[in-house]
């Protein structure tokens, strides 16, 4: 179970690196199923364990020299602001109805990043063939 | 390159706020692609400022939580820490793989959450 939650844990900071993302993705359902916390502390545990990973993640990316330091912190500032609003907002807006307008935006906004992702990848110069193929 | 105005920084904020506190996603799902669709940041440049931001607004729900006593510390190192040596490998390869691919992964990834939002 240990070796299980370590091998996770692994996995989803190589996301997060390769991403930009937390990770809680995968931390979650490893603290929830696999070391056997309960929805909320998995959510919680899951919170606390990301900031040295993001802030480990944010780190080297500055020594690559592609981090925007000013902009993140300030979109970290008010996220942390409208989190809260979209918490209580689940208790007013019909959250299965938006759940599935939220799943179709995040659908239409996955085809977007792979058409300008495929274009980008076709506009590379592709070396040279021989001649005479 | 230039950093975003003020406005859209609060706007992106705002967003990425608004969607994880919903619907329970993480931020970085939301703001990269905003970053990268909106402000047209590549894929390194919106995962680093992501990171950023994650982590205060990770540290700001992270403090909440606590106060309620739903951390547990000993899982959260268990999966942290094999985790800050996970992201030393993904940041180190996302260095070598094209933006355009990282991308590409990227929207994959979105369908999975899609999919998981839809279905939870």
């Amino acid at each position: 179970m240990i070796a299980m939650a370590i091998i996770i844990g692994v996995a989803a900071g190589v996301l997060s690196g390769l991403f930009g993302i937390g990770g809680g993705i995968l931390l979650v359902p490893a603290l929830a199923l696999v070391l056997g916390l309960d929805h909320v502390e998995a959510e919680a545990t899951s919170l606390l364990a990301i900031i040295p990973v993001a802030a480990v993640g944010a780190w080297r990316q500055r020594s690559y020299g592609n981090l925007d330091v000013r902009s993140g912190l300030a979109i970290g500032a008010f996220a942390a602001v409208a989190a809260v609003a979209g918490v209580l907002l689940v208790n007013v807006l019909p959250v299965e109805l938006v759940r599935y307008a939220f799943a179709v935006l995040m659908l239409y906004v996955a085809w977007r990043m792979a058409v300008t992702a495929i274009r980008q990848l076709r506009a590379e110069p592709d070396p040279p063939l021989p001649d005479g193929q | 390159m230039t950093s975003p105005r003020i406005s859209q920084l609060a706007i992106l904020g705002v967003a990425t706020g608004i969607f994880s506190g919903l619907f329970g996603v993480g931020g970085g799902i939301v703001l990269v692609p905003l970053l990268v669709l909106w402000i047209g940041f590549d894929e390194r440049r919106a995962a680093a400022t992501s990171l950023l931001a994650i982590v205060i607004a990770a540290s700001a729900g992270a403090a909440t939580q606590l106060i309620y006593g739903n951390v547990d510390f000993v899982a959260a190192l268990t999966v942290g820490v094999p985790a800050v040596g996970g992201v030393l490998i993904g940041t180190w390869l996302q260095q070598r793989i094209p933006v355009a691919v990282v991308q590409l992964l990227f929207s994959g990834l979105l369908v999975v959450v899609a999919v998981l939002v839809a279905f939870e």
